[in-house]
Parts: structure tokens; sequence; C-alpha cells
């Protein structure tokens, strides 16, 4: 499990991108990713290219971000869904909530 | 100051045990001398010694035979030896070892080696107690924790997996990861003998994900009897839950309603893996799939509890199941996968269980690799109305002698033909009267078909024929929405109620602002379409659960009367 955050370089939006197995146990490293930042960026991009799992808890991670980024004035993208993660996402109707790529 | 550390000094040697006794008393230790082996067997018992300087060779039972019995003899305890030897070979020193020695010592003694093994074996033995004090502890905890947990689970057992499901129609398998799971399943009748059932799936397992329960549970029964639709019901849990839970949690649901009388089932999936309707001995699938947001993410403006309404016919079945049975994973760590879910359910024998099939395959795909997520698969066959299993009548009205006559009227404008569904209250206010409360069943189903047919053919002007075509049910939900939205009207009930001692009948007219329709060619055509129509179903069932059933006017008045006699039962 690693996961890594980038801000572009105008500074206002943050890519975190996630590998491995994105569940429980990524927490932490998750919130870190976008608390720790000393700016404010106005869109996220959540990269899970290299995600080959996804759980129930990691929706609620993706949720809390939401939450944090300004909740339903947030922009939140999830780019890069292998077709696994993918049909978990819609299962659960996020592209309601979130930009899906 | 600590207690002081009691040691047995065992030698044969009468110097070496004197010298070596002093050396150890005057490091503030407690001492006490054993003469041979034999003798140091028995000290150890008397004397309860906390450390050991043991001589190796000694007449009678030697040094390495004694270290064993005390090791033996100490169990847990952990009581540190050291041998004293004059040996030097490499091999003799190993038997020291070997026999249970924790270091060893050799002649002629060097005071300063000594204090500082002393204190290190000290330090060991100090850390080992402590150890064993915390393990204890946590032993102690866990099983405090562990009799909490079943005490509670028993509580929640009884909430979460209660209700209807001893009924012979809904099979299931519920496997708990933990002593509680995540997964919920609840059942329950409402008064229209409708059975509604709720599969649900909390975030996380263990207590977070049991938490929830509790109050959708509550909802879910509580709503579900006194007559809420399927909507209603989700509306309310999601409002809650959202309320309740912390940001991150929320809870994939499905809830299907069967109406047995009607032969349909409506359905609402937020977050679920798809359900599948098997029909027409399972010639043709259909898939209830999730279009929802599970429950307790958005906030009441923002939910959606939209459901869809299918057709089932008896012996049709429909399969649900959580993600957990989908992310099953064997020894490889693979997925049980939605290819093989579908692939056993579509390529199912008619005559081999599927719901057994898909059990062993599930468990086979595991197979000893032991791991394992919550697993709930659930089966729902349509029966005939006639096969449901009698409702527990838990209030039996008692004989009232007395005579009683009186009458209710109450009318619906738009904004609560919009908003409200008034069964509920209404049929709240009729179980009011005692001799009305055994034949609660029948008059929610009375009423809610009279207030249908007002509302839907009434004043919103649907045509109940759009019904039989082959996305019917879709279309006529569909449009039945759209019409909601702007509609005008009112519709109006009149209840009369007279009570003459074992006998009564309630009167009940529905007048609506529609423009109603040609009853008379309406009923005689009624006379020549199949039982099996999907329109027109309503007004049979009016029919076998009424005396009487009048059309006035221009059709948009109607009058049925409801009678019993306490003989009736």
């Amino acid at each position: 499990m690693a996961i890594s955050a980038e801000v572009s370089t105008t500074g206002d939006e943050l890519t975190i991108a996630v590998a491995g197995r994105f569940d429980f146990s990524s927490h932490q490293e998750f919130r870190n990713a976008y608390e720790a930042l000393d700016t404010t960026p106005a869109r996220y991009r959540i990269d899970l290219r290299e995600a080959n799992y996804i759980d129930s808890s990691a929706l609620g991670m993706l949720l809390l971000l939401r939450d944090y980024a300004g909740g339903d004035k947030a922009v939140v993208e999830i780019v890069n869904c292998t077709s696994d993660v993918r049909k978990i996402l819609s299962i659960s109707n996020f592209e309601q909530l979130f930009t899906i790529h | 100051m600590a207690e002081t550390i009691r040691i047995l000094v065992a030698d044969d040697s009468e110097v070496d045990r004197l010298l070596l006794s002093t050396i150890v008393r005057k490091e503030g230790y407690e001492v006490q001398q054993a003469v041979d082996g034999f003798d140091a067997l028995q000290m150890f018992e008397t004397y309860r010694p906390q450390m050991v300087l043991l001589d190796a060779v000694m007449p009678g039972i030697d040094g390495f035979e004694v270290a064993r019995r005390i090791k033996a003899q100490a169990g847990e305890e952990f009581v540190p030896i050291i041998f004293l030897t004059s040996l030097t070979e490499a091999d003799e020193l190993a038997r020291c070892v070997e026999a249970g020695g924790d270091d060893f010592l050799s002649k002629p003694y060097n005071k300063v080696i000594l204090k500082a093994k002393l204190n290190a074996m000290d330090r060991m033995r100090e850390m080992h107690h402590t150890m064993q004090l915390q393990r204890d502890e946590i032993t102690h905890h866990h099983a405090h924790l562990v009799q909490e947990q079943e005490a509670a689970k028993a509580v929640f057992d009884n909430v979460a997996h209660a209700g209807n499901l001893n009924v012979p129609f809904i099979k299931t398998l519920i496997s708990p990861l933990a002593i509680f799971n995540g997964d919920v399943l609840l059942a329950s009748r409402n008064p229209a003998d409708e059975v509604y059932v709720l599969l649900g799936d909390f975030t996380g397992h263990g207590l977070t994900a049991a938490i929830g329960t509790m109050p959708l549970a509550e909802i879910f029964y509580g709503m579900t009897q006194k007559g809420f639709l399927p909507g209603e019901i989700l509306r309310e849990a999601n409002r809650k839950l959202q309320g309740m839970l912390p940001k991150g949690y929320f809870c994939c649901a499905m809830l299907v309603a069967f109406n047995f009388h009607k032969g349909t089932v409506e359905f609402w999936n937020g977050g679920l893996p798809q359900g599948v309707l098997l029909r027409d001995g399972q010639k043709s699938l259909v898939h209830l799939d999730s279009k929802h947001l599970p429950l307790g993410i958005v906030g009441d403006d923002r939910f959606d509890a939209t459901t869809q309404v299918v057709e089932m016919a008896p012996g049709d079945r429909l399969v649900m199941c959580t993600d957990g049975i989908i992310e099953a994973r064997d020894k490889q760590g693979n997925q049980f996968g939605f290819e093989a879910f579908n692939r056993i359910v579509a390529g199912a024998d008619p005559r081999v269980d599927i719901f057994e099939r898909l059990k062993d395959a599930v468990y086979r795909h595991i197979g000893s690799s032991g791991r394992e997520d919550d697993i709930t698969l659930v089966e729902i066959t349509m029966v005939l109305p006639e096969d449901l299993p009698p409702p527990a009548n838990e209030q039996v009205a008692e004989s009232v002698t007395g005579s009683e006559e009186w009458r209710l009227s109450y009318e619906l404008r738009p904004r609560s033909l919009r908003a409200a569904n008034p069964l509920p209250l209404l049929q709240h206010v009729l179980m009011e009267v005692p001799q009305l409360r055994s034949h609660a069943g029948s008059i929610y189903t009375v009423l809610a078909e009279l207030y249908s047919n007002a509302l839907e053919h009434g004043v919103l002007g649907l045509d109940s024929s759009l019904k039989s075509s082959a996305n019917g049910f879709a279309d006529y939900y569909r449009a039945r929405a759209l019409a909601l939205e702007d509609l005008q009207g009112y519709v109006r009930f009149d209840f009369r109620c007279e009570i003459e001692a074992a006998r009564g009948s309630l009167i009940i007219t529905v007048e609506d602002s529609g423009p109603g329709f040609d009853f008379r060619s309406r009923l005689s055509e009624l006379e020549h379409t199949s039982r099996l129509a999907y329109h027109g179903r309503g007004m049979r069932l009016l029919r076998s659960l009424c005396q009487s059933i009048e059309y006035r006017g221009k059709g948009n008045e109607v009058e049925v009367v409801f009678a019993w006699s306490e003989e009736d039962g």
C-alpha cells in the first residue's frame, strides 16, 4: 500500500495517487496526504491507476476527503480507475458525488 | 524499597557455598543454602527462592537434573538459574544451558562479574513478571469483552435478524465475520400483508458496523407495521443514519416489498450488488441494479427514494446478496466476482436450488483459506396470497356488546397528495376502534386500493392498461411520478361506522376530482380478462374483501361496504 501526493506547479490542484490495495490500512496515510498541506487546493485528483482493490472503508475515505474539500462544493475527480475499481464505485453510485473518469 | 530478592545457593562444597553466600548477601539479597541436589529441591519448595545459584557437579542428584526439575516446577514463573561451575569445556557449558540454566559463573568467583550477572538476571525476572501481569490483565479484559459482546449480540440478533425470517419462502445464509457483522437483514409484514425485506451492509465490521443497525431496524419495523411505503421508510432511514453515523460511514442497502395479491415487487437498491430476479422457471432474468447512493451519505434534499416496480409471478425467485459474497477470496486472494455469481445464477438448472449452488460455490472458492467476510445471501420466492402463513395476531378485539355509530371525513388537497401518504394516519385512526383491529390487514388493503385508484386513475388520469405492456410497470410509474409534480384536485374519504353488538360495517366512500370513467362497460370487460392480467387486479381484490362495491355519479365516486360479525373470527 503506497500513497503519494503531489501539488501542481500552479498550486491549485492536489493529486493523490494510490497503489495496491486501497482499504482501511491506508486510512491515516490518505488523510495525511491532504490534511498536511500548507495550501488549500481548489481541485483534488485521486489517481487510482495503480490501485487494484478498493473496499467500502476506502469509499468512506473518499467521502471524508469530499467533506474536507467543501462537501457539495468540492471538486474531486477520480481518474484512471481499473474496471474492478470502477465497478465498485458505480455500484455505490459515487458518480453522483464525484467526477469519475 | 522493593522486596528483598530471595536467592538459593546450592553447592556441596561448604567453603564455596559460604563464600558465595557472603558475597550475595552483601549485595543486598536474602540467602538460603542447600548442601546438595536433594536439599536444593526441598529448599526450592519451602523457601520459594526467586533466583537459584546452582553447582553443576554434586553427589546424588546433580545440578543439571535439579535445574530441569526446578524449571518444571516453576512453570510460568521465571526463576533464573545461574550455574556455578569449574567446567570450561564448551559442550559442558552448553549442557548447563540445555538443562534450563540461564547463565553460568566460573569458579573462582569474580565479585564484579557476579554482581553484574545477578543484576542482569534480576532485571530479566522483573521484566518477565511485568509481562505476565500485563498478559493476565489483557486475558481478563478480553474475556470480559467477549462476555459483553455475547450479551450485546443476543440483543443485536433480536433486532437485526428478527421478524418474518422464519417463513418458508425466505431463505437466508448469514455468516458473521466477527461476533458482530456489518450485514443486517430485516423482514416484516405491513398491514396489507405485503412483506418488506431490507438487506443492508454497513461500512466496516464489528461494533461500528453494528451500531447503525439499531435505529435502522427500529425505523424499518415501526414504519412497515404502520403501513408506510418503501420510499417513506428509506427516506426516514437515510435521514436518521446521515445524522447519526460519523462522516465516511454509510449503509449499502436494498429494500424489496412483495405484494402477493398483485404479483409485484417494488425495490430500491443503493450500493448493494444487483439483485437477480428469476422468472418463468429461470428462463428470464431481471437485474435489480443499484441506482442510488447508499443510506447515510447525503442529506434529505439530495436523497432519492424513488423505487421501481417489477412483476413477479408465483414461483419466481429473487436472489440478493451483500458484497461479501462477491469479494470472498480464495487462497491466492482472487475474488469470487460478479461473473461467477451471474454465471451460477443465470446458468442454473431449474431443478437445482440456486441458493444451495451459490452457497456451495462460494464456500468451495474460499476453501480453507480462512478468509471470511460477511456473507449474506437471501432468496425469496413469490407465493400465492393464500400460501402466506397467517399473521401473528397480537391484538384480538375484545367482545364489545354496546352499539356505536360515527362518521369521519378526510379530504386531501394537492400539497398533501404530492407529499404524504395518508394511509398510515387513516389506519391509525380506524384502529382506535377495537372491533376493527382484528380486520386490520383487510381494511388497510381496501384503503390502499381505493386510494391508489382515486389518485392514479382519478386525479392523475393514468390508464392502468399501460401496465400490461412489456415495460409497462416502469412506464406506468414514470408517468405517475411526472403527473404527481403538477397535479390539481382532491381525494375525499368518508367513513361511516355502524356497530350493533357482534356485527358491524364500515362504509367507505371515496370521491376524487377526476373525470370519472365508464364503470358499467369497464366492469363487464373485467369479467372477461384473465385472472393473471396485471391491470384490474385491484378491483378483484376489493371485491373479494368487501361485501359490496358501488360506483356512483360519473365514476369518480365509489362506496364499499366492509362488514363483519364476531363469528367470522
